[in-house]
């Protein structure tokens, strides 16, 4: 009885389809008729999330404030003094603000702990055109092998400077050569291999400014940095 | 005929000149965990890693914190990236040219908090490092800034 009365519905159902087709029987299709399909269950909207994006500069460790620009959508905020801020408002907009340095302990206390410590660098000097290093600096190695013991996974970067003198494709190959010196040097001290970088820097990087093929000794260096 | 074959030679020169270009890029590590406290995980490549202090860490990691951790990360051109508990940062990019000192470092800020001291990127260009949140982007001219992203939940 239930399949009869299905079955009648189910003809009426193509009846109404094949007229709302104008008349074209050959691929009924059965679609939902007239009574569209209730909505489903609303559920409570979901309020936006409201947003606590904060950023702040720092005063440096030199004392002065570098400059950080913080961009949403067309909007740009720059802050360049010690714990100038900007802020998400609840209505989702950027606004310029200031933090407190105890709100920044507060918020990033943890945070800031967690930054590794602040690398140190010694520089051995060299002598002209030369790999070879200047008695001074030999004594510097005492102290650089004390820092590289009192750090907890020590890298040591080795970066090799020159002065002025000679093309700037001559100084990147010596400033190379001179910091593969300290790195057999450091090596030879006992410093684990894998932990040395070596870098070159040719002239770009002079302690004192001079013109170009201008001797200038202070210039002639390697940069050890233990990070 | 000519002509394609050209083509296609000068294709592949370029395939082959892009790949050795980014290959530095890509085989060197952006910088090494120095400081990993309570619990620390990089995701990498879909698996989650336990990240110990001296741990490497390479473009497109993202280090994640739990509710009692925290990290300090220590990047080749010396600049220097913390979060402290419940955040995830990503690497998005980090490109660096020690000769030169060009290179990007990008990040985003997840979730959490992020403390940050730039170094030689943005000392040779200034404005190559950024980090976004959700909700905005940080351009960093230097030097030292924190950052807190969150929706209220965290």
């Amino acid at each position: 009885m239930a399949r009869t009365d299905c079955s009648a519905g189910r003809l009426v159902l193509v009846a109404l389809t094949a007229l709302a087709l104008g008349g074209c029987p050959r691929a009924p299709v059965v679609q939902p008729v007239a009574t569209p399909a209730p909505p489903p269950p609303v559920a409570a909207p979901k309020p936006p999330p409201v947003r606590t994006d904060l950023f702040v500069v720092l005063p440096g460790a030199d004392g002065k404030t570098g400059q950080v620009t913080v961009t949403q959508g067309g909007v740009e905020k720059v802050l360049s003094t010690p714990y100038a801020a900007a802020r998400i408002d609840p209505s989702g907009r950027l606004e310029s603000s200031t933090a407190s340095p105890q709100e920044v302990r507060q918020t990033f206390g943890a945070t800031v702990d967690a930054l590794p410590p602040r690398p140190v660098s010694f520089v051995i000097y060299f002598l002209q055109d030369s790999a070879e290093v200047t008695p001074e600096s030999r004594e510097r190695a005492q102290a650089l092998l004390a820092e590289v013991a009192r750090r907890l996974s020590p890298e040591v970067v080795v970066t090799g400077h020159t002065d002025r003198v000679g093309t700037v494709e001559y100084n990147d190959r010596l400033s190379l050569q001179r910091a593969e010196r300290v790195r057999a040097e450091l090596v030879r001290l006992g410093v684990n291999p894998a932990r040395i970088t070596v870098e070159g820097r040719g002239e770009r990087e002079p302690l004192v400014a001079t013109p170009d093929e201008m001797p200038e000794p202070q210039n002639r260096r390697v940069e050890v940095s233990v990070r | 005929m000519r002509n394609a074959s050209t083509w296609w030679t000068g294709i592949s020169v370029m395939a082959v000149a892009t790949a050795l270009l980014a290959a530095p890029a890509f085989a060197q590590d952006a910088g090494e965990l120095k400081v990993s406290r309570g619990v620390v995980h990089i995701e990498r490549s879909g698996q989650r890693l336990p990240a110990p202090a001296g741990m490497r860490v390479r473009q497109s990691d993202v280090v994640v914190t739990g509710a009692d951790g925290s990290a300090g990360i220590t990047f080749a051109d010396a600049s220097r990236l913390s979060v402290g508990p419940n955040s995830r940062l990503a690497i998005d990019k980090f490109a660096f040219d020690s000769t030169t000192h060009q290179g990007a470092f990008e990040t985003s800020l997840e979730k959490g908090t992020l403390a940050a001291v730039s170094g030689n990127i943005v000392k040779q260009s200034p404005g190559a490092m950024k980090v976004r949140t959700p909700a905005a982007v940080l351009g960093v001219r230097g030097t030292e800034f924190v950052v807190r992203t969150g929706d209220g939940t965290n």
